[in-house]
């Protein structure tokens, strides 16, 4: 881009910039602080995808819906959800997102649109295409994502979901997010083919392979597929390649899959998608001192986190039963 | 007043909910074919149009799933399984998600969801044409399940189900359809939790689910004519179940026959048996007697379809048990 960049691809540039970086040194502090003893709610960290989430997000409007899995930290911080709301429901506090109820597997955000994460595989796919057919039948515009892993491409849920969304052209993007690994198990052990976009099509939905770590390729995919949900024409596949840098659930680097996965590390690592957002920053000239200060914002932003996790109450025993039912009409 | 059958009931109770509410829309399988529906959802996709009113792919997955995401996302889906067996395929979006899904995010989200099963019992239909879970589903925190048994509750439930804000697990007989009874015409709910009692008595109180209710009356006939003064309640409500109710009519009559149509382990009159005993052991005079399905799936053969299904004459028999004729 170069001295040519406008400044609506600067604004872009820095928006994912930022989006990436505060994900990745969220993810590194509660490394840390699992480590430490003082998260012990499993957490699946996005460190190494956060390009993906930063790339689709900055396509969207706060309104547009989100749905993620067992590793959406990160999809969770890109939307909007409140940071220190998050590291409180990592600790299990009563001013988590999810009122200590949810812990990292169980995220919500309804004011940005983030109607929830679970950690069973694929089973968003259909709730997603379910946000997408109400925003349809309100006729309201808005688009609903769903974040999911290459495993869950092999449950039944993504093929179904994919057929009625086709069927019923519902504003709908599925973003797979292909790391190439299913907890231990490598792509190539799982199906015969690494044809996952193939899906798409045999079920009449557009698709496309992406580079995972471009946020802005993420964007640009991401965006044309916003426009086209929001004519009307119906859903689109997004399968983004991209590598997650730590093991499939704690802050380990390669504890599940042994040796042979730390060349490949490696070579994704050469392609990290924070440093590569950086980099384009820099190279368009934006100052140097000035990413210093954002990064220095995002630093004091987390600590605070950290600081109000720590110091807040957790849920009263006596709120045990709370919630199992809905009080009142329900719905966000 | 008016009379409407119980298919027609359930029928006008969608058509009100279509017209009074824009969030309601219908999802699933068979909604356009009386072979799947009776006569309980005739001619709503002309009267409602098919984007409201969606005959859908054979996905119980992807279709249930999307009737959560759909309700989570602030409409009021009905999704519409035409037998309880094919529904299994759906759990997880029931199970895991629909019944989780506000506990999990505080209340901060929900699922205001009715989920339609049928059972479609007999004709030698076999094991997966017939099967009837409602204490599977009663097992699970964060859901309700209803059975009504009468026209009259046949729509004011499903009004009350949708109007809930929780995900219903709403159960329909098809040996209920052709029953009759009176049915008002406007929006009324039968309020979930609230069991009726539809006949006094002071000698045994009968409590019957579903279409057990009619057997129970028939059995309550016959006890009649044999001296016996039964109490008999129709539960309506299988989660949450009326405790109240049930324990005030055991406190009078001290002798309690449960009736349920399903299998007996770990079942809906296992459940209620165990609450009265727990509450209510010294009102009562005799153990208290349940009269379910064997533990075995259902036969084909209408020899064994026979020996296999429930009728009045099997609570005549409990409750002389329980009285001590």
């Amino acid at each position: 881009m170069g001295s040519e960049q406008t400044e609506g691809a600067r604004q872009l540039l820095l928006q994912t910039y930022r989006s990436m970086r505060r994900i990745r040194r969220f993810e590194e502090r509660t490394a840390d602080l699992i480590e430490a003893g003082e998260i012990k709610t499993p957490c699946h960290l996005y460190i190494g995808q956060e390009a993906i989430a930063a790339g689709v997000c900055a396509a969207l409007g706060r309104d547009d819906y989100i749905w993620g899995g067992h590793r959406s930290h990160g999809h969770y911080l890109a939307k909007g959800g409140g940071l220190a709301a998050m590291m409180a429901e990592l600790y299990g506090k009563a001013t988590g997102c999810s009122g200590g109820r949810g812990g990292s597997m169980h995220l919500v955000a309804p004011e940005v649109g983030l109607l929830g994460t679970v950690p069973l595989v694929a089973a968003t796919i259909p709730l997603a295409v379910g946000a997408a057919l109400a925003s349809k039948l309100r006729n309201d515009g808005r688009v609903s994502v769903s974040f999911f892993g290459d495993g869950a491409t092999e449950e039944g849920h993504f093929h179904e979901s994919l057929n009625l969304a086709a069927l019923y052209r519902l504003p709908v993007i599925f973003v797979c997010e292909n790391n190439f690994y299913s907890s231990h198990l490598h792509l190539l052990e799982r199906r015969a083919e690494d044809n996952i976009v193939e899906s798409g099509r045999a079920h009449g939905v557009p698709a496309a392979r992406l580079d995972g770590n471009d946020a802005l390729a993420v964007h640009q995919a991401t965006a044309e597929a916003v426009a086209r949900a929001r004519r009307g024409d119906g859903p689109t596949l997004l399968e983004c390649r991209t590598y997650r840098w730590r093991g499939h659930v704690g802050p380990a680097w390669d504890m599940d899959v042994g040796v042979r996965r730390k060349d490949e590390l490696k070579e994704w690592q050469s392609r990290d998608p924070v440093a590569q957002g950086r980099q384009r920053l820099l190279d368009g000239g934006y100052p140097e001192a000035e990413l210093e200060q954002t990064d220095r914002g995002i630093e004091e932003e987390i600590e605070q986190a950290v600081e109000f996790a720590r110091t807040s109450p957790y849920p009263d025993e006596a709120s045990l039963l709370d919630f199992v039912y809905a009080s009142g009409t329900g719905g966000p | 007043m008016r009379t409407l059958t119980y298919a027609q009931a359930i029928r006008e109770a969608h058509a009100l909910l279509l017209e009074n509410d824009p969030r309601v829309f219908l999802i699933g399988q068979g909604l356009r074919s009386p072979w799947y529906a009776g006569g309980s959802l005739e001619g709503l996709d002309s009267e409602f149009g098919p984007e409201r009113v969606m005959d859908s792919p054979v996905s119980e997955n992807a279709t249930t799933g999307a009737a959560v995401g759909a309700a989570i996302a602030g409409m009021r889906p009905i999704v519409f399984h035409p037998r309880m067996d094919f529904m299994l395929l759906a759990l997880d979006p029931i199970i895991n998600q629909a019944a989780n899904w506000s506990y999990m995010f505080a209340g901060q989200v929900s699922v205001p969801l009715v989920i339609r099963a049928v059972v479609n019992r007999g004709g030698e239909q076999g094991a997966q044409h017939a099967q009837a879970m409602q204490a599977l589903f009663m097992h699970l925190p964060g859901l309700k399940v209803v059975m009504p048994s009468t026209p009259h509750d046949a729509k004011g439930l499903l009004i009350a189900a949708v109007a809930d804000g929780n995900p219903v697990l709403y159960i329909d007989d098809r040996w209920l359809y052709d029953e009759v009874g009176p049915v008002a015409e406007e929006m009324y709910t039968v309020p979930i939790g609230t069991a009726a009692v539809r006949k006094e008595g002071a000698d045994v109180t009968i409590v019957a689910t579903s279409y057990m209710a009619v057997e129970a009356m028939k059995a309550v006939a016959v006890l009649a004519e044999r001296g016996i003064d039964a109490e008999m309640i129709d539960l309506r409500s299988i989660k949450p179940w009326d405790h109240e109710l049930i324990f005030d009519s055991v406190r009078k009559t001290g002798r309690l026959v449960i009736s349920d149509a399903a299998w007996k382990t770990a079942g809906v009159a296992a459940e209620i048996a165990a609450s009265v005993s727990t509450e209510l052991f010294d009102a009562l005079k005799a153990p208290i007697q349940r009269v379910t399905l064997p533990d075995a799936p259902a036969p084909v053969s209408a020899a064994l379809e026979r020996a296999y299904y429930i009728t009045a004459g099997d609570i005549v028999t409990a409750a002389e048990r329980a009285v001590g004729v």
